[in-house]
C-alpha cells in the first residue's frame, strides 16, 4: 500500500506545484495592469493579440484607478498549434475537470452525512462505507487538480487575451482560489488519513468537524469557479464596452451566479452518487463471498438513494436557472429554448428518461431483498407504465421532421393529437408526475419489509393517498386547463404551483412515513446481496447517462453565449466562434465521456489494487 | 475479467446509442454563423440595396424573427407596424418622443418600452415594460446605419411609402452575415436533382416515390418542350398545373447556375 500512497502523493504534489506555478504566472499579468494604472496610463487589456496600447487617462492622473475596455480581437490574435483544434482541446479538458470536480466535491458531502449517521446510530457499517466512499474520491482529487492545471494552461496558450481580460477583473480571486485549494487539500488529507486515528469519542467529533470544514472550503471553491463562468454569461460590474468598474464582488455576484450555484450543487451530489453507485456495482459483480456481495449491495443501494434524492429536486433548480436566463436576456433564453438548441432538449429528455427508468428499475429489483415486498409487486407495472408514458410525453417534439408525403397526410408540421404534447405545459406535467411516481417507488421500497405498529396507520395511509391524489389532480388541472385554455401568462405561471404540489407530496410523504413506521415490525431480515446481476447494470446506466448528460448540458450552457467570450462585452473572433451542431457536440461529449470512464476505471482499479496488497501483507 | 469486459461493452453501447440518436435522429440544423463586420460604401448605395441590407439584418444579425414570427408568437408580428404607427403615436399609452412614423419605428428599436403592444409586456407590468432589448446595444448591437436600414425594411414590409433616407458620406461600418463557402455547381442531372431536392415534391422517375405535392414529372418530356420546362423552373408561378397550389419557390433562378439549369432542362425533356 505504501508505494501506492507515495505515488498518489507525488502525483498530487506535482499537480499542486503546477497550479502554484500557474497562478504565479497569472498574477503578474494582473499586477501589470495595477502598476501601470498609477502612472497615468492604462493598458488596453492586451487587445489585438497582446499588442497592449497605452492610452492617456485623466482619471488615472487624478489617482483614480481606470480600467481598459474589453479587447477587440482579430482571428490572428488566437495562437494555434498545428494539429490541435484549440476549442475542442479546451472543451474536453474543461469538461473532464468539471466531471472530476463534481465528483470530488460531492463525495465529501454525503460521506460527512453518512459518517454522522454512523456516529449517531453507532453502526460501524456506516463508518466503513463512508471511508470506502472517500477512498474512491481521493485519487480522483489529484486527477481533478491535474485537469484544472491543464485547463488553466490551455486557456492561457490558446486564449491569452481573454485570460488577460478575466485576470484584470478576477485576478485577486484567482489568488484566493489557490489558497482555498490548499486549505481543501489539507482538510481532505487530514480527513482521509486521520479516519482511523480519530475514530472514537472526542476525536470523532474533531474528525466530523474537519469533514464539515472540507465541505465548506470545497463549496467555496466551486462558488469562485462559478463566478468566472457565470460572468462570461451574464457580465456585471462592467460597462457595455467591458470597462471594469473596480468592484469584483459585483462581477462575482452576477445575475446567474446563484442559480448556477444551486443547480451545480444539487447536480454534483446526484452525479457523485451515481459514480459511486457504479463503483459499488462493479465490486458487487466481482465479489467472491456473500459478505462482500452484501456489503457492496448495500453500498450500491445507498449510492442510488443519494443519486435519486438529489435527482428529484434537480429539475426545479434547472427551471429556476432557465427562468433567470430569460430574465437576464430574453434573446439568450430564446436561443436556449426556442432556437437551434430546442432539439437538444429532446436529447436531454431521452437521457433524463434513462436516469429515471434506471433508478426506478434498481429500486424495483431491490424489492427482492425483502419477503414483505411481494405485497407491492403487482403495483410496480402500473408505476412503470406511468413513468414510461411521462417519458414519452417529455420526449414528444413540438414540430416534426417529415417527408413531403407525411407532411401532406398530416396536414401540417404538428400532429393533431400528439402536437399539443410538444409544448411546455405537457412536459412540466409529465416531469412532475414522473417525479411523484419515482418517489412512490421509493416509498414502497422503504416500507416493503415493514409493518407499521402505530394505531393511526390506516389513517396515515389514507392521508398519504389523499395527498398523492390531490397533488396529481392539481398538477393535471394546472397543466391541462392553465396550459392550454388560458393565455401565456398563466401558462408559464402555472408551473410554479405544479412544482409546489410535487414538493408537498415528497415532504409530507416522508414526514408521515417516518412517524408511521417508527418502531415498525420487520417482516423478515433484509437479504443484502440478493440482487440479480442485471440490476447492477441499471447503476452503470445511471452513471454513464449522468456523465453524458452533464457533458451535453455543459455544452449548451456554454454555447448559448454564441460568438461571445463574455456575452455582449467581449466577442470571440477566433475561427471556432461558430456554434457547432448538436450532432458534433454529441460526438465531442462522447469522446470526453469515454476518456472520463477510462480514468474512472483506472481509479477503481487503483482502489482494488490497494486492497489486494493489504490482504497479502496480512497473510 | 469477464465482468470488466461486460461492463465496458455495456457502457460503450450506451454511449454509442446516445451518439447515434443525437447525430442521426435529431434534425441536423446548422446554427447561423457569427455576424461578420464589413465596410459598406453608402455613397453608391441605391434604395433597393438599402432595403436588402435591412432585410438581411432583420432576418440575421438583428435576430428580429427569433421572436417576431407567426409560429412562436412571442412578440407581435411586424408586417403592419408601419401602418399602425400613426395610431400608436396618438395612443395615451405611448410614452415616447417620436413625431413621425419613421421616428416611431426607430424608437421602437432602441427604446421598446415607449409603446408595448397589448399582451406582450413583461409579466406584472401591465404592458408598460417590453421584454425586448435595445437592439443598438448588447449582443445585437446594431449601428445607426443598420437601425435605419431595418426601419426602411419595416416600411417596405407594411407596403407604405419609404420615408427613410440613406445615410450618405464616408464609408460606414456595417455588418453582414458571413457567407457560406461557395458550393461547387452540380455536374450531372442527378446531382442537380439532389442539390435542389426536386423529388421532395415531384415524382422524378418512373420508379421514384410520388410525394404528391407537385405534378408528376417522370414523363414530362412527352408533354412539354424545353422552353416550357425552363420557364417552369425560373418562373414556376407563371402557369400552375390544375389541381396543385402555387407553392414552388421562385428562387431557383437566383440559386441555379446556367449550367445546372440546362442540365435539368435537358434531363426533363428526355423523360418520355
Amino acid at each position: 500500500m505504501q508505494p501506492i500512497l507515495r505515488s498518489k502523493r507525488a502525483l498530487l504534489l506535482l499537480a499542486l506545484t503546477g497550479l502554484v506555478v500557474l497562478f504565479m504566472l497569472m498574477v503578474p499579468a494582473g499586477d501589470g495592469y495595477v502598476l501601470h494604472r498609477t502612472d497615468g496610463l492604462v493598458y488596453a487589456g492586451g487587445g489585438g493579440g497582446g499588442g497592449s496600447e497605452a492610452v492617456s487617462s485623466e482619471g488615472a492622473e487624478a489617482g483614480k484607478v481606470e480600467y481598459p475596455p474589453a479587447p477587440k480581437l482579430k482571428e490572428s490574435d488566437y495562437p494555434t498549434i498545428s494539429g490541435i483544434n484549440s476549442r475542442v482541446f479546451v472543451w474536453l479538458v474543461a469538461q473532464l475537470h468539471l466531471w472530476f470536480a463534481a465528483f470530488v466535491l460531492a463525495v465529501p458531502i454525503f460521506v460527512f452525512i453518512i459518517e454522522a449517521i454512523g456516529m449517531a446510530t453507532k453502526d460501524e457499517r456506516y463508518d466503513k462505507m463512508a471511508y470506502e466512499f472517500i477512498k474512491v474520491s481521493i485519487t480522483a482529487y489529484s486527477i481533478t487538480a491535474i485537469f484544472g492545471g491543464l485547463l488553466a494552461i490551455s486557456l492561457m496558450v490558446f486564449y491569452p487575451d481573454f485570460m488577460k481580460y478575466l485576470t484584470l477583473i478576477f485576478g485577486d480571486s484567482f489568488i484566493w482560489y489557490a489558497l482555498i485549494f490548499f486549505a481543501e487539500s489539507a482538510c481532505l488529507y487530514i480527513y482521509y488519513y486521520g479516519w482511523n486515528a480519530m475514530k472514537h469519542g472526542f476525536r470523532k467529533w474533531m474528525h466530523l468537524t474537519i469533514g464539515f470544514l472540507l465541505n465548506g472550503v470545497g463549496t467555496t471553491l466551486m462558488l469562485f469557479a462559478n463566478a468566472w463562468v457565470t460572468f462570461m454569461m451574464s457580465p456585471e460590474g462592467v460597462d457595455a464596452s467591458g470597462v471594469f468598474g473596480g468592484n469584483m464582488w459585483e462581477a462575482i455576484h452576477n445575475h446567474l451566479w446563484n442559480p448556477i450555484n444551486l443547480h451545480r450543487f444539487i447536480a454534483n451530489v446526484a452525479y457523485g452518487g451515481s459514480v459511486v453507485g457504479a463503483y459499488a456495482a462493479y465490486k458487487f459483480l466481482s465479489a467472491t463471498t456473500e459478505e462482500e456481495k452484501a456489503h457492496y449491495d448495500w453500498m450500491g443501494y445507498t449510492a442510488n438513494f443519494i443519486a435519486i434524492a438529489a435527482l428529484l429536486p434537480l429539475p426545479f433548480a434547472g427551471y429556476w436557472l432557465t427562468a433567470e436566463i430569460y430574465a437576464y436576456s430574453q434573446q439568450m433564453g430564446i436561443t436556449l429554448m426556442g432556437g437551434v438548441f430546442a432539439w437538444l432538449f429532446i436529447v436531454q429528455a431521452v437521457l433524463i428518461g434513462a436516469l429515471f427508468l434506471s433508478a426506478n428499475y434498481y429500486l424495483w429489483c431491490g424489492m427482492e431483498r425483502s419477503e414483505g415486498a411481494y405485497r407491492y409487486t403487482p403495483y410496480i407495472k402500473y408505476i412503470g407504465f406511468v413513468i414510461v408514458v411521462c417519458f414519452l410525453v417529455w420526449f414528444t417534439p413540438h414540430t416534426m421532421i417529415l417527408t413531403p408525403s407525411e407532411l401532406k397526410a398530416l396536414g401540417g408540421q404538428y400532429h393533431p393529437i400528439l402536437g399539443p404534447l410538444g409544448i411546455m405545459p405537457a412536459k412540466n406535467t409529465a416531469v412532475n408526475i414522473m417525479i411523484i411516481f419515482t418517489f412512490l417507488s421509493f416509498l414502497l421500497y422503504r416500507r416493503a419489509n415493514k409493518i407499521p405498529t402505530v394505531s393511526w396507520a390506516s389513517f396515515g395511509n389514507g392521508v398519504q393517498i389523499g395527498i398523492f391524489t390531490a397533488a396529481m389532480v392539481n398538477i393535471m388541472i394546472l397543466g391541462v386547463y392553465y396550459g392550454y385554455f388560458t393565455n401565456t401568462v398563466y401558462k408559464v405561471a402555472s408551473s410554479v404551483p405544479q412544482v409546489v404540489a410535487t414538493l408537498m407530496v415528497i415532504v409530507a410523504g416522508v414526514v408521515i412515513d417516518v412517524f408511521m413506521y417508527r418502531g415498525a415490525k420487520e417482516v423478515g431480515p433484509l437479504k443484502w446481496g440478493k440482487m440479480p446481476e442485471r440490476s447492477q447494470y441499471a447503476l452503470f446506466l445511471l452513471a454513464v447517462s449522468f456523465t453524458w448528460l452533464m457533458g451535453l448540458m455543459g455544452f449548451i450552457r456554454s454555447a448559448i453565449r454564441q460568438h461571445w467570450h463574455v456575452y455582449t462585452v467581449m466577442r470571440d473572433n477566433s475561427v471556432d466562434a461558430f456554434t457547432p451542431t448538436i450532432g458534433y457536440a454529441a460526438k465531442v461529449v462522447s469522446v470526453g465521456t469515454i476518456i472520463f470512464m477510462a480514468i474512472v476505471i483506472f481509479i477503481f482499479w487503483l482502489s482494488h489494487l490497494s486492497g489486494k496488497k493489504q490482504t497479502e501483507y496480512q497473510r | 475479467m469477464g465482468n470488466f469486459i461486460k461492463v465496458v461493452v455495456f457502457s460503450l453501447v450506451v454511449i454509442w446509442l446516445y451518439v447515434v440518436f443525437s447525430a442521426n435522429y435529431i434534425p441536423p440544423i446548422t446554427p447561423a454563423p457569427p455576424p461578420k463586420e464589413e465596410v459598406l460604401d453608402l455613397s453608391e448605395m441605391t434604395m433597393d440595396d438599402f432595403l436588402a441590407l435591412g432585410e438581411k439584418i432583420y432576418d440575421g444579425k438583428g435576430t428580429c424573427t427569433l421572436c417576431h414570427n407567426p409560429v412562436m408568437k412571442r412578440a407581435p408580428l411586424l408586417e403592419r407596424t408601419a401602418v399602425v404607427a400613426k395610431e400608436r403615436l396618438k395612443d395615451p399609452r405611448y410614452r415616447g418622443k417620436a413625431k413621425t412614423v419613421k421616428e416611431y419605428l426607430y424608437e421602437s428599436l432602441v427604446d421598446p418600452s415607449a409603446y408595448v403592444a397589448k399582451g406582450y409586456g413583461v409579466t406584472g407590468t401591465n404592458d408598460t415594460v417590453s421584454p425586448m432589448p435595445d437592439v443598438s446595444k448588447g449582443a445585437i448591437g446594431l449601428n445607426e446605419v443598420e437601425l435605419w436600414a431595418v426601419v426602411a425594411y419595416m416600411q417596405k414590409l407594411a407596403g407604405v411609402d419609404i420615408t427613410v433616407e440613406i445615410p450618405r458620406g464616408e464609408a460606414v461600418a456595417a455588418t453582414e452575415e458571413k457567407k457560406e463557402e461557395k458550393e461547387e455547381p452540380a455536374r450531372t442531372p442527378q446531382a442537380v436533382l439532389e442539390k435542389y431536392g426536386c423529388s421532395a415534391c415531384h415524382k422524378m422517375t418512373e420508379e421514384g416515390m410520388d410525394p404528391g405535392l407537385g405534378p408528376d414529372l417522370s414523363k414530362i418530356g412527352a408533354k412539354r418542350d424545353k422552353e416550357y420546362l425552363r420557364r417552369a423552373i425560373v418562373d414556376p408561378n407563371a402557369e400552375i398545373t390544375e389541381g396543385f397550389s402555387p407553392m414552388m419557390p421562385d428562387t431557383y433562378k437566383d440559386q441555379m447556375t446556367a449550367g445546372e439549369l440546362e442540365l435539368l432542362v435537358e434531363y426533363m425533356a428526355g423523360q418520355k
